[in-house]
């Protein structure tokens, strides 16, 4: 399989925290390596961790069901589904129709009817086609009707990426998604999160989309076997430091906190933040480590214009602009399809060495 | 499947009172108190109200932006609709729906949607939801000829087919989208209601014939009860008054003036209340008191309207999330 070859499997980094308890600021004052060397602790697969959340809500909560194309299938959703048909039944664990718009509508209409469905779509390529289901019906059916409806439902899509999946299999639309009221967005980055956010999304009384990374399942974490939420609208600060503040988003939490991990070497101490959930947005967090650092640099697996990294600097030039000491630094995709060739596709995504050239050129006004 | 004389009285007092809502509106429109934009159903009064006198209340209707008719025959509350198109806290989604946007969840109808085709899918998921929670609870979605170009009502047929869904398609065929005929927009008499009869019972009917709507969803909805499936029901009707607003609001030009004429004479409120009289099941006597009914009931609930609190900046912010 091409994935392989595009990220080896890896455990999860050392991070500060992973936020067990759902508390990011008790773990920033603490500072103690969480959990990674205590004994007797599990450590399984992003796709273990996706598909264990899927199982429990399904064994918890008879309103519960996952639909979408090929969540039945052997490959299960790259594994997040895998299996849990045999389980839960294919009442409770279908495959749908090559329909996105009608079937988006479907799972709005059962939710209406009193279910709690899970929709997954491969790619957010093909969440395009339930824009107008997401967009115009489920992200506005509480407050357009004065709050006596309600449309708990999940849709899930996963960002590919590599392997020449080109123009319209790896894009990264978070953005436009992000723009939409009524709408809860979440981007998980480590396997507990996955895991904790699955399960809080299902409980949700509201639309909630979960926008996942194909790089994020070649990721191993530690994860607790019980049932367990991460709050949405909380974020977490994955490593600590003095000089800048780094927001990341998804895998890119991953390429920010190793580049931190360099600079430390020489000088330069970088705080890391994942939002986990980029609406709501946890500003808060965001805002009084901007007041410490004095520094911002915003990645994000999408696009430049009009996208994440937009929407989180100008929040914080609009309220945190009195302890900005130099201009916020974005990092995102450039505003391009995704080409297909490898040696394209080299050029076109961010990551490590971009992030840290924009830590560098914030913190010290240079480059080098 | 015979109406009893109650039930046939029952289906014109359901025609009489959409009528007669329908008419005020229109003729207060100008005022601009509704400040919405009202799509009228007068000439379409046979269909919601035979079809809805075929539901139990926990069955759910799926409407669109002419929802009026729908809610009314579905039980829906006077007062809290006029609430609505008079934007008040009152109305039945709290003035921040409008004439398009009616719910009435105590009634099954789980909120009407104003994008064309848009409710045809919600409400084959409320059929869904109603197949898996093993309810005997059916859903019935309205829609009209416009929708049906739409591709969210072939998806959503193939899929009510394929899983057997309890769900009644019954589309309006009223002959226009705003200015444009149907036949401009689809190629020959609809292509649906030819449904493969195994899988789909169709039916193509005049929509004007309030008894015949009612026994042919009558069948529609046992089928669906018996767990046999989805119905498709084309009832052709026509919209005699423009697309949106009232009279004078109606662009002049689009349509021959003869073809309205002619529906005119074929009103089903007027020749369903000249049939009941013929038959003897209602008298002028009775007719009389029904319409003086009606008239103090929407002037009830017009007064309500006017006295109701207008909501402030302070809701603005309510409702986007449910706790
Ligand atoms: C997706 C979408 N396209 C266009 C419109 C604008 N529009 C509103 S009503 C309407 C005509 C709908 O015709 P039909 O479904 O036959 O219903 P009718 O108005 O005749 O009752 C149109 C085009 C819309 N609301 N939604």
């Amino acid at each position: 399989m091409p994935w392989s070859r595009i990220k080896p499997d890896t455990n999860e980094p050392e991070y500060l925290s992973q936020d067990m308890h759902g508390s990011a600021t008790h773990a920033a004052v603490t500072s103690e390596p969480f959990l990674q060397h205590s004994p007797g602790i599990r450590r399984i697969s992003y796709a273990e961790a996706t598909n264990e959340a899927l199982s429990q809500a399904l064994s918890l909560d008879p309103r519960v069901f996952v639909m979408g194309q090929g969540v039945d299938d052997p490959s299960g959703m790259f594994g997040a589904t895998r299996n849990l048909h045999l389980t839960y039944g294919r009442e409770r664990v279908f495959d749908t129709p090559l329909a996105e718009t009608a079937l988006s509508g479907i799972a709005v209409g059962a939710a209406l009817g009193g279910m709690r469905p899970v929709y997954f779509h491969n790619r957010p390529d093909f969440l395009l086609l339930a824009m107008d289901q997401l967009v115009n019906h489920a992200a506005k059916w509480h407050y357009m009707f004065g709050g006596a409806v309600s449309v708990p439902l999940v849709f899930w899509a996963c960002v590919g990426r590599g392997w020449g999946s080109a123009a319209q299999h790896s894009q990264a639309l978070q953005g436009l998604f992000m723009h939409v009221p009524g709408l809860k967005l979440i981007m998980p980055s480590t396997c507990f999160d996955a895991k904790g956010l699955m399960l809080s999304a299902i409980k949700d009384n509201n639309p909630v989309l979960i926008i996942d990374h194909r790089m994020n399942f070649k990721q191993r974490g530690i994860v607790p076997e019980e049932p367990y939420t991460v709050p949405i609208g909380k974020g977490v600060i994955r490593r600590n430091g003095r000089d800048v503040t780094v927001v990341a988003v998804s895998h890119l939490v991953t390429e920010a906190f190793v580049a931190a991990q360099e600079l430390a070497g020489e000088g330069i101490e970088a705080e890391v933040i994942d939002p986990r959930t980029l609406r709501p947005l946890d500003e808060e967090l965001i805002l009084e480590s901007v007041a410490r650092t004095g520094r911002l640099v915003v990645c994000d697996t999408g696009w430049k214009t009009g996208g994440v990294t937009a929407e989180i600097a100008a929040m914080v030039a609009e309220k945190g602009f009195g302890s900005l000491k130099a201009p916020i630094a974005r990092v995102a995709n450039p505003d391009l399809p995704t080409p297909a060739g490898y040696t394209l596709e080299q050029a076109y995504y961010i990551g490590k060495d971009d992030i840290r050239r924009a830590i560098i050129r914030t913190v010290r006004g240079q480059e080098a | 499947m015979s109406l009893t004389a109650e039930a046939k009285r029952g289906l014109l007092r359901t025609m009489l009172r959409i009528r007669r809502v329908q008419e005020r509106i229109e003729s207060e429109y100008l005022k601009d108190e509704m400040k919405t934009p009202v799509h009228l159903y007068i000439g379409q009064e046979a269909i919601a109200s035979g079809v809805c006198a075929t539901l139990r209340t926990r069955d759910a209707i799926n409407s669109n932006h002419r929802s009026h008719g729908h809610y009314l025959a579905k039980g829906g509350d006077l007062k809290a609709m006029m609430a609505e198109l008079f934007c008040r806290s009152t109305g039945c989604s709290k003035g921040y729906g409008g004439s398009m946007h009616l719910v009435d969840v105590e009634h099954g109808n789980m909120g009407t949607s104003a994008i064309v085709g848009g409710g045809i899918p919600i409400g084959t998921g409320l059929g869904l939801a109603f197949q898996m929670q093993k309810l005997d609870r059916v859903s019935v979605v309205f829609f009209g000829d416009g929708a049906a170009d739409e591709g969210t009502l072939y998806e959503s047929l193939n899929y009510a087919m394929l899983k057997k869904l309890p769900v009644v398609y019954v589309m309006e065929n009223n002959g226009w989208a705003v200015c444009s005929p149907t036949l401009t927009r689809q190629c020959g008499d609809n292509v649906f209601h030819k449904g493969a009869p195994d899988r789909l019972f169709s039916a193509k009917i005049d929509g004007n014939d309030p008894e015949l709507v009612y026994e042919t969803t009558f069948q529609a909805v046992e089928r669906a009860r018996k767990g046999e499936g989805p119905s498709f029901i084309e009832c052709t009707t026509y919209r005699i008054l423009g697309h949106a607003g009232c009279v004078a609001q109606d662009p002049k030009g689009y349509r021959d003036p003869a073809e309205i004429e002619a529906w005119r004479e074929r009103c089903p409120v007027c020749a369903y209340q000249a049939k009941l009289v013929s038959e003897g099941v209602v008298d002028a006597q009775a007719l009389a008191a029904a319409e003086a009914e009606i008239k103090a009931e929407i002037d009830a609930a017009f007064a309500f309207a006017r006295q109701s609190p207008l909501p402030t900046a302070a809701d603005l912010h309510q409702n986007l999330f449910c706790e």
